[in-house]
């Protein structure tokens, strides 16, 4: 595998778990994203756990970012991670983004949940998020 | 400024130098849609034909308001939004928002219900009673009104995809209750074409989903003349991030839309169109929001009557539903959103509006708790019988600038409107995304302009604190996913299973002929306990399923 360089663009997954169809936010994180000069796949709305994990795996991302405003987090993420671990990924840096109630934020972290943006977060807070994550990864 | 008699004319220039003499304060004076805001408006700003445009509450073409006596006669419906877990559970709040002065009702229901999955689905895990009630059979439906007389109270429902379903279930339970379909008062939403271009909920391609709403529509029209079965719905397009202009123009559109579907199946528009109702978004953009409900009330009107050729005046009104915008709420110094929410509250009453829903201070965190719910309510209270705004009809009526934003924001709806036909129709334009396009490059855009700080959002990019204080968050209960699936088995148990096969064999037939109305097939699916994902399923088998493109 290639290892990570500063001239490789960073490729992200932004990932729409669940079945609402809120995704004003996961889209303007792509774009802004895309405007960062990153390589954005955005999965559409109402993707399964397992759709997300085979698009991480096809894409051969180095990050996912997942949106979710259901309530649902607790459920999904874990689920997400759960599969990425059973593919044997451990190197993609997994962020998540929605109304997620700062209880559940430590519990998330604890599962391998790189950051959790909630809303107001800035778009240039969650670039330099990755940039940093992504940099600092062991080489692959 | 041809109108202006003389002497005016000089003391504004007078004005105008000792104005661009001051400093003005460094920030741009656009609307929060980006219209630019002059210093100043004036009796030039108003149109050429003010008696016309403006007009009198209650008279064509109503800018200034649907009925001649608004809040003098009677103040406009509370309505708070409910719904999360199990039937029985939003059944308690109903009462208790009845209890405490609520004058009709409004039902959330969970995603999988939206989505048209069973709570056993497993599409459906984590997510059963979350954002709103599960329901799943017309037992649900029944309980969820347990107690309540549906003959008296109006009840509305916030479902889309599934919709001619859900009201399958409302009448069969109702009738259950000896209330017949008749006397029922309320609103579904049934927008299905703002699914596709903003909410995104959907359980069929475009053309088969309007198709059930048209059967839906004229159903309606036969058998439940007290029932709006379609609220136009701009809120969730606001949501999306559309601008005011967007969400007025994309709406009406819809509305339009649905019109002519209902004429090209035969109906006369006077027998329908009067029972169409409208919902939009009250965001914190003060005038330019009263400035929007003038408009579409104007637009609404003018469309109607001159394009459709509706003789009743009652086809001409434009009624609506406001609510507060979820968006303007913020999770930083969530005590902020108490006073978003009463401003938000009182253009949507300065607008003319003829229910009204203010969100909970607590909702960018989580569904709200029971006490900011009161909160929300007393909200409207206080602006209903201590400001004394509803004592006078349509009191900035005539206001320079009021007047003025009207007609801009009639004339960028028209613009859109233009576009939108040049694209062979809404239907044709949601299908090449043109509507979802323009919310999504509007929606990226303010999110530039509050990260760059040139638009400030109080306690996120401005007069921020750090740590924040926790509030109490209202918590979904684990074990109410594993009791409706008990539920539905318990119904699925206790059925005459060759009935409902028999039930859902004969929907899927006439769902392959295309003039067959779907309404009474739905009713009889209801009666055999049919799930409302079983249902969905036998009509996929015929109509497909929907499957986006995303823009961004």
């Amino acid at each position: 595998m290639n290892a990570a360089s500063s001239t490789q663009k960073i490729r992200v997954v932004v990932a729409k778990p669940g079945l609402d169809g809120h995704d004003r936010g996961a889209k303007i994180i792509a774009r802004a994203l895309r405007d960062a000069g990153m390589e954005v796949i955005y999965t559409g709305l109402h993707q399964t756990p397992e759709q997300i994990v085979e698009t991480v795996v096809q894409e051969d991302a180095d990050a996912v970012g997942l949106s979710i405003l259901s309530g649902a987090h607790m459920t999904l993420v874990p689920k997400i991670v759960e599969l990425l671990r059973a593919q044997g990924i451990d190197d993609v840096v997994v962020t998540v983004g929605g109304t997620i109630p700062a209880d559940d934020i430590p519990q998330l972290k604890k599962l391998g949940v790189a950051a959790v943006f909630t809303p107001g977060a800035p778009t240039q807070e969650i670039i330099a998020f990755l940039v940093s994550a992504v940099g600092n990864r062991e080489p692959r | 400024m041809a109108k202006t008699p003389g002497g005016k004319e000089s003391t504004e220039q007078q004005w105008r130098e000792a104005f661009e003499a001051a400093p003005e304060r460094d920030v741009s004076f656009t609307t929060l849609s980006g219209t630019p805001v002059e210093p100043l408006y004036t009796e030039a700003d108003l149109p050429d034909n003010t008696d016309e445009q403006i007009g009198l509450p209650g008279q064509y073409p109503y800018t200034r308001g649907v009925y001649p006596s608004m809040y003098r006669g009677r103040l406009w419906t509370v309505r708070q939004f409910a719904g999360f877990g199990s039937a029985e559970e939003t059944n308690e709040r109903f009462h208790y928002l009845l209890d405490h002065g609520q004058t009709g009702l409004s039902t959330a229901f969970d995603m999988p219900s939206l989505m048209g999955h069973d709570s056993d689905s497993p599409l459906s895990l984590g997510e059963v009673g979350r954002e709103g009630v599960a329901v799943d059979t017309v037992e649900d439906m029944t309980t969820l009104y347990k107690g309540i007389d549906l003959g008296e109270v109006s009840v509305s429902m916030t479902i889309n995809a599934p919709a001619a379903i859900m009201l399958a279930y409302y009448v069969v339970a109702a009738e259950r209750e000896g209330v017949p379909p008749r006397q029922l008062a309320g609103t579904i939403q049934a927008d299905i074409l703002k699914e596709y271009i903003a909410q995104k909920e959907w359980c069929f391609p475009i053309d088969p989903a309007m198709r059930l709403i048209g059967d839906m529509i004229e159903w309606c029209s036969q058998q439940m003349p007290r029932w709006h079965p379609v609220s136009i719905s701009g809120y969730h397009i606001r949501e999306a991030g559309s601008t005011a202009a967007q969400e007025l123009a994309f709406t009406l559109k819809d509305g339009l839309t649905y019109v002519e579907q209902a004429v090209e199946r035969g109906l006369d528009v006077d027998d329908f169109a009067p029972r169409l109702s409208f919902f939009f978004n009250a965001q914190i953009d003060f005038f330019e929001e009263i400035a929007k409900y003038r408009a579409a009330r104007r637009i609404w009107a003018r469309e109607l009557r001159e394009t459709f050729g509706a003789k009743d005046p009652k086809s001409w009104l434009m009624r609506f539903h406001t609510q507060t915008a979820g968006v303007s709420l913020t999770a930083q110094q969530p005590l902020n959103n108490v006073v978003r929410t009463a401003i938000e509250a009182l253009a949507g009453v300065l607008g003319g509006t003829q229910s009204l829903h203010t969100n909970s201070y607590d909702e960018a965190l989580a569904l709200p708790t029971e006490d900011a719910v009161r909160l929300a309510l007393r909200t409207q209270q206080i602006i209903a019988d201590e400001t004394g705004v509803a004592s006078t009809i349509d009191p900035l009526g005539g206001s320079y600038f009021v007047e003025a934003l009207t007609d801009k924001i009639e004339a960028d709806a028209y613009d859109y409107f233009k576009k939108i036909d040049e694209l062979g129709g809404m239907v044709a334009a949601v299908k090449v995304n043109y509507p979802q396009r323009e919310i999504a490059d509007a929606s990226y855009e303010l999110q530039q302009e509050i990260d760059s700080g040139r638009r400030v959002v109080v306690g996120v990019n401005a007069y921020s604190e750090g740590d924040e204080q926790q509030t109490t968050l209202h918590r979904s209960d684990p074990a109410m996913e594993r009791g409706q699936v008990e539920r539905l088995n318990a119904v699925r148990a206790g059925r005459d299973s060759a009935a409902v096969e028999a039930s859902l064999v004969n929907l899927r037939e006439a769902a392959a002929q295309q003039r067959a109305n779907l309404m009474p097939l739905l009713i009889d699916c209801t009666r055999t306990d049919a799930s409302e994902g079983e249902i969905v399923q036998a009509l996929q088998d015929v109509f497909g399923k929907y499957v986006e493109s995303p823009v961004f």
